[in-house]
């Protein structure tokens, strides 16, 4: 245990020390300041919450930016230290390869949970602070901030995993720009087009829930937008949300195996690695 | 008698269809300084990767402290290991005296000892500063102090005088000395034969994988024919053709007045003869003891010719 540990501190370290922590903290603060205080700005008049609106922007901004961030992060973390040759001497010391692994995973979660924190914390409390919403809309709000978290913490995953199975740094970058690609933007694109080809014939709402909550910037997508009626009603989803029903719990369930089998895989890779 | 730290039984190792080790045997006991020498790629770092179980044989045994390397409960074994990889790489940002810290904690070693590695290795008065701002040098230092950190019983140090000047070569050569006398069994990889000159107990001369030679300098001297260098300088400049020279390094080649015959002792009155006969008299003769690269070059010729 205590090797996890100290990895992910050394992690953490580096990364307040070469500011990658404040940039994204502060690129995130930007972006949630200016939507919680300009982008709410019309709902006074239609009576809507304020902070729930924020919710809706901030989700959709997450699906975009945080994946992007956590892969940025994280794919070069073993490839970038295999081809440095820092690896090699990290590995000749009393450590199993799956600890090197997991605090190095831990470490990036925290770093990316705690610039998500400050960053949407700062936003909802200056909404908060101006009476922008009701206590449902705290809840979501609170809801938003953790699931942005565990999306993170599913891309971390998923980049750890690129950064084990890469040749170099630069193999690492292209396929974690390929994967940000993939689930952020081709998925539901390529799912859409499918539903339109298919008109209704063969993709019934079963099988289109399972194709949204295998994705995970889908999972969080349906968690954050159609989870709390006091959100769904901004989001355009809820007509979607009534045939799309797919409990919270199964969604969560859905980002937690996320984090979990992209880094069990990255394990097993990474065990098996030549250095 | 103690069991030997490490124990290497025909061990191999390929990689892409190559040979990196082949039926390689291998002993170090506590207290020994034993050199491994070799071209690059000749499999010394290989074998330093499977000593720390990074990489696993394709056949054979191997021991370290008692442990199969490659076999997870080996990471214990690793605490009584100091090892220096052959490129030294930090994490930048980080001060000498942080990485230090960090490496310590993995090794559960006590860190104040820390403060006392870092001047050994001439590096207290820079602990403080980024190590992305340290010479090729200074890191090779670090390196060396964070294979120091808790009192291994093995070192393994890969190219481990690269970067140093000569002053920190003599002081580093010095420190081992006094690791070996305190029972620590080293294992130094090295290019160049002639640093190890009254440094090593035992060479291990690897070439393609395979081990040439082993013993010490004295026994390498014998098994290249003692081999001695004889400059000849001529009143007027000679072609000479190469290749009329001896077994050794089979060359005697001169420009101009120069000629150069590297042969083992026992020809060398033939060689001069064969090379001098009938050329225009000769101003000057020196005999000399072939260096320790010679030496080296002429164990992985002679390993090199065909056998017969």
């Amino acid at each position: 245990m205590k090797p996890i540990v100290i990895i992910a501190l050394r992690e953490i370290r580096e990364g307040l020390r070469n500011r990658r922590v404040l940039a994204t903290a502060s690129l995130l603060a930007g972006l949630a300041l200016t939507l919680a205080l300009l982008g709410s700005a019309p709902t006074g008049n239609v009576g809507a919450s304020r902070l729930a609106v924020t919710v809706v922007s901030l989700s959709s901004l997450t699906i975009f930016l945080v994946p992007l961030i956590a892969l940025v992060l994280t794919h070069d973390t073993i490839a970038g230290e295999l081809d440095r040759g820092t690896m090699v001497l990290l590995l000749s010391y009393p450590l199993a390869r799956w600890q090197v692994v997991i605090g190095k995973f831990a470490g990036h979660v925290v770093m990316l949970g705690l610039a998500t924190a400050v960053a949407y914390g700062a936003a909802g409390l200056a909404l908060w602070l101006g009476a922008a919403g009701d206590d449902a809309a705290v809840a979501a709000f609170c809801t938003l901030i953790g699931t942005s978290i565990l999306l993170g913490a599913a891309f971390v995953a998923t980049g750890t995993l690129v950064s084990t199975l890469a040749r170099d740094p630069r193999t690492a970058a292209g396929i974690a720009l390929g994967v940000w690609l993939a689930s952020v933007l081709l998925y539901d694109m390529a799912l859409l087009g499918l539903l339109i080809a298919d008109q209704g014939r063969t993709l019934r709402a079963p099988l289109v829930q399972a194709l949204l909550v295998a994705n995970p910037t889908d999972a969080y997508r349906l968690l954050n937008l159609t989870g709390l009626p006091e959100v769904g009603q901004f989001a355009g989803l809820s007509g979607l949300a009534g045939h799309l029903a797919v409990a919270p719990a199964t969604l969560l369930a859905a980002l937690g195996l996320w984090v979990a089998a992209p880094l069990a895989a990255s394990v097993a890779v990474f065990a098996r690695r030549q250095v | 008698m103690t069991a030997p730290l490490v124990r290497v039984d025909g061990v191999a190792k390929r990689y892409a269809g190559r040979d990196a080790l082949a039926a390689l045997d291998l002993v170090l006991g506590a207290g020994e300084i034993l050199a491994l020498v070799g071209h690059n790629g000749a499999g010394k770092s290989t074998l330093i990767k499977l000593l720390l179980g990074l990489i696993r044989p394709d056949a054979g045994r191997i021991t370290v402290l008692g442990h199969d390397p490659a076999r997870a409960g080996a990471a214990e074994a690793r605490r009584a290991i100091g090892f220096l990889p052959e490129t030294i790489a930090f994490h930048p940002n980080m001060t000498g005296a942080e990485l230090l810290a960090f490496y310590a904690q993995l090794k559960g070693a006590p860190l104040a000892a820390n403060r006392e590695l870092l001047a050994r290795v001439g590096l207290a008065d820079v602990a403080g500063q980024r190590v992305g701002g340290y010479s090729k040098g200074m890191r090779q230092r670090l390196g060396l102090a964070q294979a120091l950190i808790g009192r291994p019983r093995l070192l393994l140090l890969d190219e481990p005088t690269t970067g140093l000047d000569p002053e920190l070569r003599q002081a580093f050569y010095a420190l081992l000395d006094e690791l070996a006398a305190e029972g620590v069994g080293i294992l130094l990889s090295s290019h160049a034969l002639a640093e190890l000159e009254h440094r090593a107990d035992r060479v291990v001369v690897l070439r393609q994988g395979r081990k040439v030679a082993d013993g010490t300098l004295t026994d390498l001297r014998r098994m290249a024919g003692d081999p001695v260098r004889i400059l000849v300088r001529m009143e007027a400049p000679v072609p000479v053709a190469a290749g009329a020279g001896g077994a050794v390094t089979g060359v005697a080649a001169g420009a101009g007045r120069r000629i150069e015959i590297i042969c083992p002792a026992a020809e060398k009155m033939d060689r001069l003869r064969a090379v001098l006969s009938g050329r225009e008299p000769v101003a000057d003769i020196e005999l000399l003891h072939a260096s320790l690269d010679e030496i080296y070059a002429g164990l992985l010729r002679r390993d090199a010719e065909p056998v017969g």
